[in-house]
């Protein structure tokens, strides 16, 4: 499969601090990439490179290259990217004064979409596309902040998804979540696969193993190894990532 | 009777004791209040009268107070809220640097300079400009330059009151506003405004109360005036100076019409106050 995405010597800093250093890393296309490793290895920050979100934070600067599609991003203008590559956060944040609608197409609206129609059916196709649409058909109008925690989360989904983004990035996107909501993002992630390219960043092991086709283990701001889940897993090449995934540390 | 002060029974007693000077205290500090709301209520009452609205202040009327008043108001929160609201915006999004501390220190510092001393500085600027002939010397004591004594009252404060409500919004709105392709100002302008917009509203309005209860920086500038409302370029009466002259007033029917002048300014001031918190509770609701 080829790579949709692909990082070349990257490196963070927050201020003086280096969170990564030097990764080379090719996500697939119509696949999930998981990254793991325990808190603080740099895993949230890589993937806020890939979109350039961590420039977003004062003080911070990014060195290397991430390559989308055969361009570097970091030539590209910031808004342009992060419409191609969308992000999910850790925590569910609808939009708290915009109902479920409103909250769906923002992304459309606020970069200049106003025809209804189109707002109608992104509405629709979002919605389907992150599982929520039976659940709020007869609500749109309703507050997003009214729904529940898992259903918050899928429909920050439906709206990174509405924007129509060639790859979707998640930053734990479960951990706030109980198993119910979490078994359901889950089903969602393995769906979304076929049109979209999903990196995941998870701090748990067995949910890297139940949805990632490859995954990448992160330590210290470093990239370890990085497989086929499965062999990852099973098989695990360095000694940091076998003592990792038995628990005998992180 | 024999008392046992064991550690149980001392801590009962502790607590009996916080909480009475606990409400003593409240009602230390609420007897001024609830006493000037009485006496203004009880004696203001008696000089309320159709003409008591119509007429100017020559005839021993506040009509032309209450007109006054409201256009100042009115044109200070035109200018005052919008230059306000923007500099909390700036201080709230883009002053996380050098600059964004010093203008956050000056705002503050502007928030505590007496009213009187920005009452001279819009004075004295006028009356600098009068005299190398930018403005016409009349300018000095007029409307417009009570609105640039409000102004500066007001646009410290509302920057302060924006700055503190957006700085509430989580950060995690703005990213996910900047996560979907939105530019950072229609973020900040269509996102995380609105979230922190009860804030906002009430910050205004808390403005609004605060200049319209202003009396020393007028003294100087809008002068007051016996008339109807002649022009930006005229003095201008207020509510504040209606009190203030009727109160040193030589007979007892102004005396007393200065109570009338005071309920009516406190009713204006409590009808705003109670408009913001019902903004605050009908937006709360609707969510």
């Amino acid at each position: 499969m080829a790579a949709k995405v692909r990082t070349e010597g990257l490196s963070a800093w927050y201020g003086p601090k280096k969170a990564i250093e030097d990764i080379t890393l090719d996500f697939e296309e119509h696949a999930v990439s998981a990254i793991i490793g325990p808190s603080g290895c740099g895993k949230s920050t890589l993937i806020r490179c890939l979109n350039r979100m961590h420039e977003t934070i004062p003080k911070t600067r990014v060195e290397g290259k991430v390559v989308l599609g055969g361009e570097d991003i970091y030539a590209l203008p910031a808004v342009t990217v992060r419409r191609r590559i969308g992000m999910v956060f850790q925590k569910a944040n609808p939009f708290p004064t915009m109902s479920i609608y409103e909250n769906v197409v923002a992304g459309l609206r606020l970069n200049g979409e106003r025809n209804r129609d189109k707002l109608d059916a992104a509405v629709l196709e979002s919605l389907k596309q992150a599982a929520l649409w039976d659940e709020v058909k007869d609500s749109l109008d309703k507050s997003g902040a009214s729904l529940s925690g898992g259903q918050q989360q899928r429909l920050c989904i439906a709206r990174a998804l509405a924007v129509r983004p060639e790859v979707l990035l998640m930053d734990e996107p479960c951990s706030a979540l109980d198993p119910i909501a979490t078994a359901k993002i889950e089903d969602l992630i393995f769906d979304l696969r076929k049109d979209y390219t999903l990196v995941i960043v998870t701090h748990n092991m067995q949910q890297a193993a139940r949805v990632a086709d490859t995954t990448a283990f992160m330590y210290l701001g470093h990239l370890i190894e990085v497989n086929r889940t499965r062999d990852l897993f099973e098989k695990p090449r360095e000694t940091l990532t076998e003592s990792y995934i038995t628990g005998r540390f992180g | 009777m024999k008392f046992r002060f064991d550690r149980e029974t001392r801590r009962q007693w502790k607590d009996v004791v916080m909480n009475v000077a606990a409400l003593l205290c409240v009602a230390i500090a609420l007897i001024p209040l609830g006493s000037i709301l009485l006496e203004a209520s009880l004696r203001g009452v008696q000089s309320l009268s159709p003409n008591f609205f119509t007429l100017t202040n020559a005839n021993g009327g506040i009509g032309n107070a209450i007109q006054g008043t409201l256009i100042l108001i009115a044109l200070t929160a035109l200018i005052a809220l919008p230059v306000g609201i923007l500099t909390g915006i700036y201080l709230a999004e883009y002053g996380k640097n050098r600059f964004g501390a010093g203008v956050r220190f000056f705002v503050e510092v502007m928030t505590q300079i007496p009213s009187i001393v920005v009452g001279i500085f819009a004075f004295s600027l006028i009356l600098e400009l009068g005299a190398v002939g930018i403005v016409s010397p009349r300018l000095v004591f007029s409307t417009t330059t009570g609105v640039i004594a409000l102004s500066t009252i007001m646009i410290p404060f509302v920057a302060r009151t924006s700055e503190e409500a957006l700085r509430l919004v989580p950060v995690s709105t703005r990213e996910s506003a900047l996560a979907l392709g939105i530019p950072r100002y229609r973020a900040i302008l269509r996102v995380v405004l609105p979230s922190a917009s009860s804030a906002v509203i009430t910050g205004g309005l808390l403005g609004v109360a605060r200049v319209g209860g202003e009396t020393a920086p007028l003294l100087m500038t809008c002068l007051g005036s016996s008339f109807w409302f002649g022009g930006l370029d005229q003095p201008c009466e207020s509510l504040p100076h209606t009190i203030y002259v009727f109160a040193l007033g030589p007979d007892a029917a102004l005396n007393q019409a200065a109570w009338g002048a005071s309920l009516i300014l406190i009713l204006m001031m409590l009808g705003i106050s109670i408009t913001s918190r019902m903004i605050i509770r009908l937006r709360s609701v609707s969510r």
